[in-house]
């Protein structure tokens, strides 16, 4: 066999292999969206390509009896707010932790990496009790506290390693130059480290909208739902098990989610990579 | 600093560290007033009476409540006086630190002094003070939070351990008890639990090992596969296999529990009975395949972030590298084995023991799959709980909190365990500690 062919066998074999990788992709996906635009509610009778095609259950969503909206307002909430709230405190830990000497920045940094081994489900007991004593439970500013204590172990080794990738230099120019180190944070810290905070913010924006077990913990009300726990009770109310609603609402959130992600997922790789194995 | 203008007018070096030493213990502050330093002095003395007056009392009862967890059933709160007391705790231990920190700061002025050091003018001591506490400033909120939201539950759980907190002795009605070690003891004693952790626990091995490892491997062989020069559309096609990373993964979870269905799910209904006929596979109600089915899952779930990693690590090799490979006639899996592999690797191995911290960890995907089941006969955990899962079952099906919480010691100590060992071998982590 010359290597000509042989080269045309090998791609081919690629090509194969990704065909059949993207079909498994696909196949949930299109499964998803076929079941929601299937009439009537059970799965049994539902199925990829519907026989029915309706959008009943879209405009439900949209109809005066959903709390879809509601749940979607208070998932944007939480993510907005745990966003821009956790770009501000794990700038700052970072920097600290980046540009300064200070007593207990060593052990502070192998107590943050040590924190962000243990499981959230550890501390679940701890703060259920400390909410309801302090009466945050079942609000949203308990969920977006909880959250945003929460990521800091993490995001501040991450943003740490990038910021120390930046050479010491620039802040020594400009001290001479006579900045603080406000001035220096805000001038040339931050300006430098751009793609790791977005990387921070958008993890902490999606991070609340994927989450399940904090708000099933800390949420009871229906009004204050998130997104996840509202679709969940769609399927795992008794009495009302109602798969085609949560496809279609699955799909109105999974959509703008995916394209955000497909469209930042270059600054999400690379920010990730440098800030988490140089860190 | 170096050239004061005014030459120190009194013989300095009588000053004498040790009454700074001595004063500063009676009461934070009075030894900084005897070094001259008002300010910080009076901070220090403003500090300490605010702790006095307004703590004393609740510390005393606090750490009263973390002894003795109340004494008279009905009024006192355990749990409550526990949550205080944790509280209680962590104030005293910032209130010693700042204490001891007011001592040794008193003695090193005093010293410095005595060596003839000119106090400064006001002005630069507030620029002194402001570059001093400038790094404790802009993080004590983010440490603030922390502490409440991380540490404090963190230790909570921890003590939580050596109580009988379960259902029979919940508060209000019934105090909760210390019982040292009874609860770590029955874990490995009492057969139901015996049994239950053993088989629980070697489960959450092989699903942490196989799960991350089929899916660090997938992501690596596709990204490989991609970057041959030889493929095109190389856009389009990264995109297609990052979006199951895309799609919030709560949704697909619940989507795959709907189509690995027994009755009516799409997996049996449209590929295996049409395929290989027969009555289907059950995939909810055998522990076998319900394991099998969640490991394709998370492999699914969890290939796209490591493709994507491995993707741009990939890029970033120099080509001169196999260039020079190739004059010395490397073969492909040569190439690969010395240069592809230990590259990537080298470069992401934090972040792939992170995966497998977090696949240990992975909550959602069992519990939202079959909620942890099949149940089990025998034993009070169904037959895909990891530890993880069983924790949250143990705390909020049973509220048997202590033992949930005895089986979150295990988990963290083995997590961090292995991920700090990790952790202080590879590269990144002996740069750290200096500036």
């Amino acid at each position: 066999m010359s290597s000509k062919t042989k080269s045309k066998l090998e791609v081919t074999a690629i090509y194969l292999i990704l065909a059949i990788v993207s079909v498994i992709i696909f196949y949930p996906l299109l499964w998803t969206i076929g079941m929601s635009l299937n009439q009537g509610t059970s799965l049994y009778s539902s199925s990829i390509i519907p026989d029915n095609f309706s959008l009943e259950h879209y405009k439900w969503l949209f109809s005066p009896q959903s709390d879809y909206l509601l749940w979607y307002k208070n998932s944007l909430i939480v993510a907005f707010a745990n966003a821009i709230g956790s770009v501000v405190l794990t700038a700052f830990v970072a920097y600290a932790f980046s540009r300064f000497k200070f007593v207990g920045r060593k052990n502070g940094l192998y107590i943050f990496l040590l924190l962000q081994m243990f499981p959230v489900m550890m501390a679940m007991v701890a703060l259920y009790i400390f909410l309801n004593m302090i009466g945050l439970l079942d609000s949203l500013t308990g969920l977006i506290l909880i959250y945003l204590g929460g990521q800091i172990p993490f995001n501040a080794w991450l943003v740490k390693g990038y910021f120390d990738t930046i050479p010491k230099e620039l802040d020594e120019a400009a001290k001479i130059d006579g900045a603080g180190p406000i001035r220096i944070f805000w001038s040339v810290l931050l300006p430098l480290a751009k793609p790791i905070l977005a990387v921070v913010a958008l993890f902490n924006f999606m991070a609340p909208l994927f989450d399940f077990l904090l708000p099933s913990i800390v949420i009871s009300s229906e009004e204050n739902y998130t997104l996840a726990l509202g679709l969940y009770n769609f399927i795992n109310d008794q009495f009302a098990n109602n798969f085609t609603r949560f496809a279609a609402g699955s799909v109105l959130i999974a959509v703008p989610i995916a394209t955000i992600y497909l469209f930042l997922q270059r600054y999400l790789i690379s920010g990730l990579a440098s800030g988490g194995t140089k860190g | 600093m170096t050239t004061p203008k005014k030459q120190p007018k009194k013989n300095y070096h009588k000053h004498n560290p040790n009454t700074a030493t001595i004063l500063s213990i009676l009461f934070a502050g009075l030894g900084q007033l005897y070094n001259r330093r008002y300010l910080k002095g009076s901070i220090f003395i403003f500090i300490e009476g605010a702790f006095l007056l307004a703590f004393l009392d609740a510390l005393n009862f606090g750490l009263w409540g973390l002894r003795t967890l109340g004494t008279i059933p009905g009024t006192d709160h355990s749990i409550r006086l526990l949550v205080l007391g944790v509280l209680s705790l962590i104030v005293s231990v910032i209130a010693i630190t700042l204490y001891v920190f007011n001592v040794l700061d008193a003695r090193k002025q005093a010293k410095k002094i005595k060596k003839g050091w000119v106090p400064l003018s006001f002005k630069q001591v507030i620029k002194e003070v402001y570059d001093y506490s400038f790094p404790y400033i802009i993080t004590f909120p983010g440490l603030f939070l922390m502490i409440f939201v991380v540490i404090f539950p963190l230790l909570f759980s921890l003590l939580l351990a050596f109580t009988n907190y379960d259902l029979y002795h919940s508060p209000p009605r019934n105090l909760v008890d210390w019982v040292g070690l009874d609860n770590f003891k029955s874990l490995f004693t009492v057969p139901i639990w015996q049994e239950t952790f053993l088989s629980v626990f070697v489960w959450t091995i092989v699903w942490t090992v196989v799960a991350t490892t089929l899916q660090i491997a997938l992501g690596f062989f596709l990204a490989v596969l991609v970057n041959d020069e030889r493929v095109r559309f190389k856009k389009l096609i990264r995109t297609i296999l990052i979006l199951p990373w895309a799609v919030p993964a709560f949704v697909t979870i619940l989507v795959f529990a709907a189509m690995f269905n027994d009755d009516f799910g799409a997996i049996n209904r449209d590929i295996i009975i049409p395929l290989f006929g027969g009555e289907g596979i059950s995939w909810l109600s055998d522990p076998l395949y319900s394991r099998i089915a969640i490991i394709m899952i998370q492999t699914w779930l969890g290939f796209p972030f490591i493709f994507a990693l491995f993707t741009g690590i990939l890029q970033s090799i120099s080509k001169d590298w196999y260039e020079a490979a190739d004059m010395d006639g490397a073969s492909r899996i040569q190439k690969f084995k010395s240069i592809t592999f230990p590259h990537v690797m080298f470069a992401t191995a934090p972040l792939l023991i992170m995966q497998y911290a977090s696949n240990f960890n992975n909550f959602n995907v069992i519990y939202l799959f079959n909620e942890g089941g099949p149940a089990v006969r025998g034993q009070n955990a169904g037959g895909t709980d990891i530890l993880i899962s069983w924790v949250y079952k143990l705390t909020f099906d049973t509220n048997n909190y202590s033992m949930a919480a005895v089986i979150s010691i295990i988990m963290g100590l083995i997590v961090s365990g292995f991920a700090f060992y990790q952790f202080r071998k590879t590269r990144s982590f002996k740069e750290e500690g200096e500036i």
